[in-house]
């Protein structure tokens, strides 16, 4: 059977980012460290280019803008017309709270769905949970784990590789 | 690796005192959720739910006879309802605060304190939406509030500040609850992975998505985290400014003024921080976190509330000295009323527990005493009541001196706003109970071995 990849269990913090480096460097592309905080710095020791939920949730805020806008003036022009106070039926600086509401509350939905999509989460069965000593990953171990995939997977190389950067009980896991 | 720029947290006050490691950590605050509940904590269980079944039935009582059972008259056409709500919502601010303002301004010490404060948030949140729903009278008919098609073609006059509100909470509530969960998914995993029950394990797993720790997620986490951290910083703001454009749009006199939305944000944050104290006092004794939660983060959250609390005496100040600047005799009366008519006592209440009272933290020795902390923080959250209750009473003597009167709670005002703390602290154990009420992951980030440079000699 195909196996998923290698875990490798690392101690600290410091040990996680070097090793994240030299798989870096030396050029693997499907591996990931696995820790239970983000640690700092590790993105550039993996290699990794900036996340694009920024962009996504520019998109969510222009549409909850939007939708605030076209939802007031329309109700408040065309579909309920209301003369309040002798103000014009569009006075958009009344329409300034709720525009803003909309615009934070799609923004909202956009970072928190969006992070989770570009996650790939909920995913609730992964190969790596089949591995015993992975459970300490959220609490207080440190691993870095390289799928099959990766087009320098070997089974011998990746192994040496990996406990040559300081990991231990590098171990293949099931699919 | 840029390691000189970046300032070594272990010169700082340390943020978790004996010798804890990542494991002991998680030991620590998971221990709660995982052993049987203790005695105590059964028998506060049982006292709040009698409170929330009081809410329940006054609710149905309300329901059932019509808004006529609460003590509201014609001036004071608002009265325990608006009160609670303000006060509820304040109360919810400080969790925002912490959570997301305090995290812009790389306030570390926020850490372990923010899980708490937020689902302090969110409860304070539930109670406060409860007011709008229930004053309505006819609830069967509230959803008129929000802009859904409907058999009469009439749609919300979205002119009004209470439809502002409506948008503001509901905002303020989903936005808090994400923002909630996002920092729950995280430790949900660490749970997952310590049980030893199946029963366990399915439902923190459900609820943790599979998340696994891996740093291409934590990428990503990251940034939605600090992005909804900048949004939610103005959203509070936003909030409590609208709710006091409830007051401050109307015409009344000692209603509006310029200061309200300032002076009501500083106040939500004194009130928040003083909750906040208030129950961490009483959760760090209970469940042995006085290593995570030190006297540090209290001193710091102390020093926030004298700070507020002087911003609210100042608000107090300058509102009467606009009163007398504007020449405008009806707001002269309306504070000169507030302070020696019929409902001075009220004011000197607030005035006692909101500007004196916080002024004991100017001294060190006052401010690091658990006690006079405790004190202090329940005197603010009585005197933050009593503010909402003298600005809404205050129309009990408007233009027209044949309509004067003298606005008093029936004992459904009553039991409704005690029965609200039975919904508050019910939710409140449950939380305690079940969830981990410390941030581990935070935690452990701003732990001195955290540092990917830790035990490099420089």
């Amino acid at each position: 059977m195909q196996p998923f990849g290698y875990l490798a269990e690392f101690n600290t913090p410091r040990e996680l980012i070097h090793a994240a480096s030299v798989m870096r460097d030396a050029g693997y592309t499907k591996f990931d460290a696995h820790s239970p905080f983000p640690i700092h710095g590790m993105d550039d020791a993996m290699g990794l280019k900036p996340s694009i939920l920024g962009w996504i949730v520019l998109c969510g805020g222009s549409i909850g803008l939007t939708t605030g806008i076209v939802l007031q003036w329309w109700v408040s022009t065309t579909a309920y017309p209301l003369v309040i106070s002798g103000k014009p039926l569009f006075s958009y600086q009344a329409f300034v709270p709720v525009t803003f509401e909309l615009m934070v509350l799609f923004s909202a939905f956009a970072a928190v769905f969006g992070m989770f999509a570009i996650n790939g989460l909920p995913r609730w069965y992964h190969s790596l949970f089949n591995n015993e000593s992975f459970a300490k990953a959220t609490s207080h171990g440190f691993f870095i784990s390289v799928e099959a995939k990766d087009p320098l997977f070997n089974t011998e190389i990746t192994r040496s590789v990996l406990e040559n950067a300081g990991g231990h009980n590098v171990s293949l896991v099931e699919e | 690796m840029s390691a000189s720029i970046e300032l070594d947290p272990s010169k700082r006050i340390p943020l978790v005192l004996g010798n804890h490691t990542f494991e002991s950590v998680t030991e620590v605050i998971s221990k709660p959720t995982e052993t049987k509940a203790p005695k105590w904590w059964w028998i506060a269980l049982c006292g709040a739910v009698s409170l929330l079944l009081l809410l329940v039935a006054m609710i149905g009582y309300l329901v059932f006879e019509g808004i006529g059972v609460w003590g509201l008259n014609n001036p004071v056409a608002w009265g325990f309802a608006i009160v609670n709500l303000v006060f509820w919502v304040g109360i919810g601010h400080a969790g925002t605060l912490i959570s997301a303002i305090l995290f812009l301004f790389r306030q570390k010490w926020r850490t372990s304190i923010n899980r708490f404060a937020e689902a302090m948030t969110i409860f304070a949140v539930i109670c406060a939406l409860v007011f709008p729903a229930i004053h309505v009278g006819r609830i069967w008919v509230a959803y008129f509030m929000f802009p859904v098609p409907n058999q009469m073609v009439m749609w919300p006059n979205f002119r009004s500040p209470l439809l502002w509100d409506l948008f503001a909470f509901s905002t303020y509530f989903t936005v808090s609850l994400l923002f909630w969960y996002v920092g729950l998914v995280p430790d949900l995993a660490t749970l997952r992975d310590r049980s030893k029950t199946k029963a366990r394990k399915i439902a923190y797993g459900i609820f943790a998505l599979g998340w696994r720790g891996a740093n291409r997620h934590w990428q990503n986490y990251e940034k939605a985290y600090m992005i909804l951290a900048a949004l939610a910083a103005p959203l509070v703001l936003s909030v409590h400014s609208i709710v006091s454009f409830d007051f401050a749009v109307s015409q009344l006199p000692g209603w509006h003024t310029t200061i309200f939305p300032p002076y009501f944000v500083a106040g939500a944050v004194f009130s928040g921080f003083a909750m906040v104290v208030s129950l961490m006092v009483i959760a760090r004794e209970m469940f042995g976190l006085k290593e995570l939660v030190t006297m540090h983060h209290l001193e710091c959250m102390n020093k926030v509330i004298l700070v507020t609390g002087t911003m609210v005496g100042y608000a107090y100040g300058m509102e009467f000295f606009m009163a007398w600047y504007s020449g405008y005799e009806y707001e002269s009366f309306a504070f000169i009323n507030r302070a020696f008519g019929p409902y001075a006592w009220a004011y000197w209440i607030m005035i006692s527990c909101n500007v004196i009272s916080p002024q004991l933290f100017w001294f060190k020795k006052l401010r690091t005493s658990i006690p006079i902390m405790f004190v202090i923080s329940i005197f603010v959250n009585i005197g933050m009541w009593f503010e909402r209750f003298v600005i809404t009473v205050t129309l009990s003597r408007d233009f027209l001196p044949s309509s004067w009167g003298y606005y008093s709670p029936t004992w459904v005002d009553i039991c409704t706003l005690i029965g609200s703390f039975g919904l508050f602290f019910t939710l409140f154990l449950l939380f305690l109970r079940f969830l981990p009420m410390v941030s581990m992951a935070e935690v452990k980030g701003v732990m001195p071995e955290a540092n990917p440079h830790h035990g490099e000699k420089h």
